[in-house]
């Protein structure tokens, strides 16, 4: 039994023991324990450093608003968690925790200097420091500020643990389970509701966990909490989740909640996920959130040992942990009191209780009166000694004008705080809801939803036990979808409590005090700190809290956002709601990314789609590349090729033999219908009225802008229905933008589309051969040059299975495609290249089709355009209807700019170097010799060396490129200018005799 | 003479929560109420025109997909064969008359998966952010909807079981995927 721990009471179980490290050393507590109780239950109290002054710093709250006991823990050197509260770590035996933001040691930190020099380090330090000179910020100052300010440290391995996500729905999310929560999912319950509990907490109970006193309709508090749970467990539409924080509120009752899984077990098991996130849609909210104590504001409230007086209660009644041994409180309010009679009971000497108050009078005082303990009233608190632990506090006195005189100074080794409580708005604030002020309570509290939300009990400032309950039982009840009639009242014994409240800094004595007066523990604000922004003229407390960082660290506030607000509202002479509050921001508390990325990750964190001859490239060693979300074979190595001899190896084999392609990935979309030719006039530049049944026609889609969009082959395989081609990555968005047009512009016309890319496998067989391959194996179709012109298609049978065969091309020679329903296109893919090896048939891969239709000048949609090329800038002027009346993009075609001479034109690059390849990307200029700034005329757009031409060839586009042909431009490179001649973008075949072959 | 083209669909293991269902005949088919009454004939069912709501008649089913869209789905013995799917086609086309219509053959373009068991609707849920409470999605509910970054059509054929129509080349995503959040419920040995 270590020397703080009671001899009995508490929720610990105390028949198990653990043993646990934190920075090194070795300690005891139980199961049920968390970090910060364990650690006072050894008589730690010192857990870390501050963030800016070094300061020593204990344990001040007992949830998750500590803002002082930040710890990394640690399970192997991939699983390091920073930034942990330590009032929210659970104990496992074995646990292993280091305190943050220290060198060397917690006892002996070398920041602390900080503190000494902090004269130095006024608000707004970095803003007025590191200004100068600005070359050093880079260089100096950003690596030095960045190192001296973080908390914490990241893990620097992968993250193995697997993170669950989960979508979830409900008729009512109650957050929070404390006595209002229960109530109201007790309500939403009983009405047939679809219920979701969740808290932050390993525990349902909220206050109740921390209370010995209370009895709720004849049981005590934890008992009924125990009961209460029970009918819910049993209820098939309740959802419990403990250990379960709601981060964020988002439009339309969508909340993120993260629940912790395996973070307090000593041994996870390894298939289980740490984490999972809920997103949950709710019909509504009840908000049951409760309410954080607030600390009081004097110099020296950061020692070691000053804390919340509800915390050291809770330490005491939850975990069996007196906090120290000799207490003075220093209180606002009758809560504090019932802390110090608590304390009292349990062996703790309270040496003075500071009240704040002029006259304090009821029970609680009265009781703490009888029991002895000296109370001085119209207190204030002029200082603290102590180094690692507060040693003493300075009471002082106000009088009747205000002047403050010293009364006595107390050893302590414990100072217990009570301000009052301000309601956790958090999340309410996060729904865009509208806070209004109370100045009874001198806090913040719920006046206007903008969401199905309620909240109830202490997070909209009704204390008191009954009070909770009957008001969290009405706000399930009202938040249910079918509401219950039935009002409830719990027969509850609880001791009263006033709910008095104080805010802002506590009057200060004759002389300013030497020590810091902190508002904001976790950023190290001090009143001086605020003072000083105000004098600087700021105003508006969004300007504060960025000049000072008041409320901006990773508790977000939670302890001090209010004193601040009452310091500034006191500098600037205005009330508080006048110098308003700042927006509360998600997440509540911070939440690991592992559960935002949840199975999003490694081979899962897109989908990889592959066609049906996938695995067929794969077993030949093809190399693939993304295109979209597609994987496309590249090239097909043999030998250890590199991919410029694979590459001119296939370009050659389709040139003289015969090259078989996978071209699966190619949008189609079936336009059917008997307005399907009326609907492509009007999307594309071409003109398809007239295009025969069993014919097909290179097709390009513009923007409204006049701007090309996507190109693809459209074959009309009947009357009324048109078998469309898109490029792979331009599918999905050809899809939408041809429904956009037809359900909301063009509803006139009778068509409808549907997405065919994954109903065809398509192999592209290409060559001066393949005819004579495809003979082969097509039946019931007759292939010959006369039967079946270059763009002609006809329907047929291939290895057995239904065929439709495009007579393509997209390398210039003589082509084929090969459309079989997908389930076959690997069998057919197979049969075709059997037949092919006896004409020298070679697979090939992207990197082939983008140089063969390079030699050709076909542009690629996306690599020779960017989205500002018109048709006439690629060249494709002659595939616009003219005597069309009207298509997508037609109007801006004719604005004067579109039609500029200088446009940039795609043309055809030759160096004179035959063999140097010009850079995709490079600039092209008008002359030799330039220094930047230099006059460009466009740019190279794709660039190769033709096997077949034995030279390279580029395309690029060129500012009036169509009239600078037999030109001499210059490429400017890092290396000198690369001369070129600008020629027609058709190196090879230009009369296209081959591909009519 | 070439040897027949044999059918490679997509391969998916079953287990304890996932059934890998067979080839099937699907076609999606476009058109106004008429043409949709005169497809109901041939495929056997009554027609009803009720949003996110599949129509069962034996082997076939009709999944309302949108105001002038369904999917006809056709699971009997002969699903697998083409001959069957253009003679299916036929039929529809010739049952239609002069009614606008579309019908497309998209058997090949999807596969289907079934998710089964107690915790079916949750592993679904791991992805789909649909509500899929039996009060909000009854047997017979169907849809076209997200699983993560794929669209999938979702039908509960039954209290604790999901007909998943997927994409051909998503469906190594999605079974990837329902395997790992399945982990939550079956943790495997």
């Amino acid at each position: 039994m270590t020397a703080q721990r009671t001899e009995q009471g508490g929720r610990i179980d105390r028949s198990k023991p653990v043993t646990f490290s934190f920075d090194g050393r070795l300690y005891s507590g139980f199961v049920g324990d968390t970090l910060a109780s364990a650690l006072l239950a050894n008589g730690v109290h010192l857990v870390g450093r501050s963030f800016k002054y070094h300061r020593p710093r204990g344990i001040l709250a007992a949830g998750s608003e500590e803002p002082n006991g930040l710890v990394a823990v640690r399970r192997d050197a991939a699983r390091v968690t920073p930034n942990l509260r330590v009032t929210q770590v659970e104990l496992y035996d074995g646990l292993v925790a280091t305190s943050q933001n220290r060198w060397p040691s917690l006892e002996r930190d070398f920041g602390r200097v900080n503190d000494l020099l902090s004269r130095f380090f006024p608000a707004g330090f970095y803003y007025k420091t590191f200004m100068w000179p600005r070359s050093a910020w880079k260089n100096f100052y950003e690596p030095i500020i960045r190192r001296a300010a973080g908390l914490g440290d990241a893990p620097t391995e992968a993250d193995p643990d697997r993170y669950s996500q989960r979508y979830a729905h409900c008729d009512v999310l109650v957050i929070g389970a404390g006595p209002a929560g229960l109530a109201a999912a007790l309500a939403a319950a009983n009405s047939g509701a679809r219920v979701i509990l969740c808290d932050e907490q390993t525990e349902f109970g909220g206050s109740l966990l921390s209370d010995t006193q209370a009895e709720i309709e004849g049981s005590s508090g934890r008992d009924w909490t125990r009961q209460t749970v029970a009918i819910l467990a049993q209820n098939p539409r309740v959802t419990l989740l403990p250990r379960t924080t709601a981060f964020g509120y988002f439009p339309h009752n969508f909340l993120g909640l993260n629940e912790r899984l395996t973070d307090h077990l000593e041994r996870p098991d390894p298939r289980l996920a740490r984490e999972r996130l809920w997103q949950v849609r709710a019909g509504a909210v009840v908000l049951a959130t409760g309410a954080i104590e607030r600390p009081l504001v004097f110099p020296g409230n950061d020692r070691p040992g000053i804390l919340l007086a509800g915390a050291a209660r809770t330490y005491l009644n939850r975990y069996g942990v007196r906090v120290g041994t000799r207490a003075v409180l220093v209180t606002a309010d009758d809560m504090g009191y019932q802390a110090a009679l608590d304390l009292q009971a349990a062996g703790v000497e309270i040496a003075a209780i500071a009240d704040l108050r002029t006259n304090p009078g009821g029970a609680l005082p009265a009781a703490a009166r009888a029991a002895g303990v000296p109370i001085h009233s119209s207190a204030t608190v002029l200082g603290t000694s102590g180094d690692l632990r507060v040693e003493s506090i300075d009471i002082g006195r106000v009088d009747a004008d205000g002047r403050v005189t010293l009364t006595e100074r107390v050893s302590c080794d414990v100072v217990l705080m009570s301000g009052g409580y301000n309601p956790s708005v958090h999340l309410f604030s996060q729904s865009r809801g509208k806070l209004g002020w109370s100045d009874a309570l001198k806090a913040f509290v719920p006046q206007q939803s903008a969401e199905c939300e309620r909240s109830a009990g202490a997070s909209r400032g009704i204390f008191g036990l009954a009070a909770a309950l009957d008001d969290g039982y009405a706000a399930g009840a009202a938040a249910a979808p079918q509401p219950t009639l039935e009002h409830r009242r719990f027969e509850v014994k609880a001791t009263a409590t006033a709910s008095e409240a104080y805010l802002g800094a506590l009057p200060e004595g004759p002389t300013p005090a030497k020590d810091k007066a902190f508002v904001d523990w976790q950023h190290d604000v001090t009143t001086r700190d605020l003072a000083l922004a105000t004098r600087e003229g700021f105003r508006s407390i969004e300007h504060v809290k960025r000049y000072t960082t008041t409320g901006m660290a990773t508790d977000q506030g939670k302890t001090s956002n209010l004193n601040a607000l009452a310091i500034v509202a006191k500098s600037l002479g205005v009330p508080v709601p006048q110098v308003g509050l700042t927006s509360f921001r998600m997440p509540y508390t911070p939440t690991s990314f592992g559960s935002f990325a949840g199975t999003s990750r490694g081979d899962l964190f897109d989908p990889l789609r592959k066609t049906p001859i996938h695995a067929w490239a794969e077993a030949q060693g093809a190399v693939f590349e993304p295109v979209g979300l597609w994987m496309r074979a590249r090239y097909f190595p043999k030998n250890g090729e590199d991919m410029h001899a694979a590459v001119a190896r296939e370009c050659l084999a389709v040139r003289n033999q015969c090259g078989i392609f996978d071209a699966s990935t190619l949008g189609k979309i079936e336009v059917v219908g008997g307005g399907a030719a009326e609907f492509l006039n009007r999307l594309y530049i071409n003109s398809w009225t007239y295009l025969g049944v069993g014919r097909s026609r290179y097709g390009i889609l513009c923007r409204d802008d006049g701007f090309i969009y996507d190109d693809g082959v459209v074959a009309r395989t009947a009357p009324d229905r048109f078998h469309v081609t898109t490029t792979t990555g331009g599918a999905p968005r050809v899809l939408a933008m041809m429904e956009d047009y037809r359900q909301t512009e063009w509803a006139d016309l009778e068509v409808w589309l549907t997405s065919t890319t994954e109903q065809w496998a398509v192999i592209a067989v290409q060559g001066p051969e393949s005819r004579r391959v495809l003979a082969t194996l097509v039946e019931d179709a007759d292939i010959s040059a006369g039967a079946l012109a270059h763009m002609a298609i006809v329907r047929g049978r291939i290895c057995g299975v239904p065929l439709l065969l495009f007579r393509v091309s997209f390398s210039g020679e003589l082509g084929f495609e090969v459309n079989v329903p997908a389930d076959y296109g690997r069998a057919v893919w197979e049969a075709i290249y059997a037949a092919g090896q006896a004409f020298g048939m070679t697979a090939y891969g992207t990197e082939t089709m983008h140089v063969l239709r390079a030699e050709k000048g076909y542009i690629i949609v996306g690599q020779d355009t960017d989205g500002t090329m018109t048709p006439d800038d690629a060249g494709l002027s002659w595939a616009i209807g003219k005597t069309k009346p009207d298509f997508v993009g037609k109007r801006s075609l004719q604005r004067a700019s579109m039609t500029a001479p200088t446009r940039k034109q795609l043309v055809g690059l030759r160096t004179r170097d035959p063999k140097l390849v010009l850079e995709e990307g490079a600039q092209v200029a008008a002359s030799a010799g330039q220094t930047p700034p230099m006059a460009l005329l466009g740019h190279v757009t794709s660039s190769y060396f033709s096997a077949v031409l034995g030279h390279s060839i580029a395309l690029a586009v060129v500012s009036g490129g169509r009239a600078r042909v037999g030109q001499t431009l210059y490429v400017p490179m890092p290396g000198g200018d690369i001369p070129v001649e600008v020629t027609t973008p058709v190196f090879y075949d230009p009369t296209g005799a081959r591909i009519n072959a | 003479m070439p040897e027949q083209a044999r059918r490679v669909t997509t391969e998916v293991a079953g287990s304890d929560w996932l059934r890998a269902l067979p080839p099937a005949t699907r076609f999606i088919l476009h058109g106004d109420a008429e043409a949709r009454r005169r497809a109901a004939t041939v495929w056997g069912i009554a027609g009803a025109e009720d949003p996110l709501r599949a129509e069962v008649a034996a082997d076939r089913a009709s999944l309302w997909l949108g105001p002038d869209e369904y999917l006809l789905l056709d699971s009997g013995a002969a699903a697998g064969s083409d001959a069957h799917a253009a003679d299916l086609a036929l039929r529809l086309d010739a049952a239609m008359g002069t009614v606008p219509h579309a019908l497309v053959d998209v058997s090949h373009r999807q596969t289907a998966i079934e998710v089964h068991g107690l915790h079916a609707a949750a592993i679904l849920n791991g992805a789909c952010p649909l509500d899929l409470d039996i009060s909000r999605c009854p047997v017979g509910y169907c849809t076209r909807t997200v699983f993560a970054k794929a669209d999938i059509v979702l039908w509960r054929t039954g209290e604790q079981s999901f007909h998943v129509e997927v994409w051909r080349s998503f469906s190594d995503y999605v079974t990837g995927l329902l395997a790992v959040i399945a982990q939550d419920y079956y943790p495997g040995p």
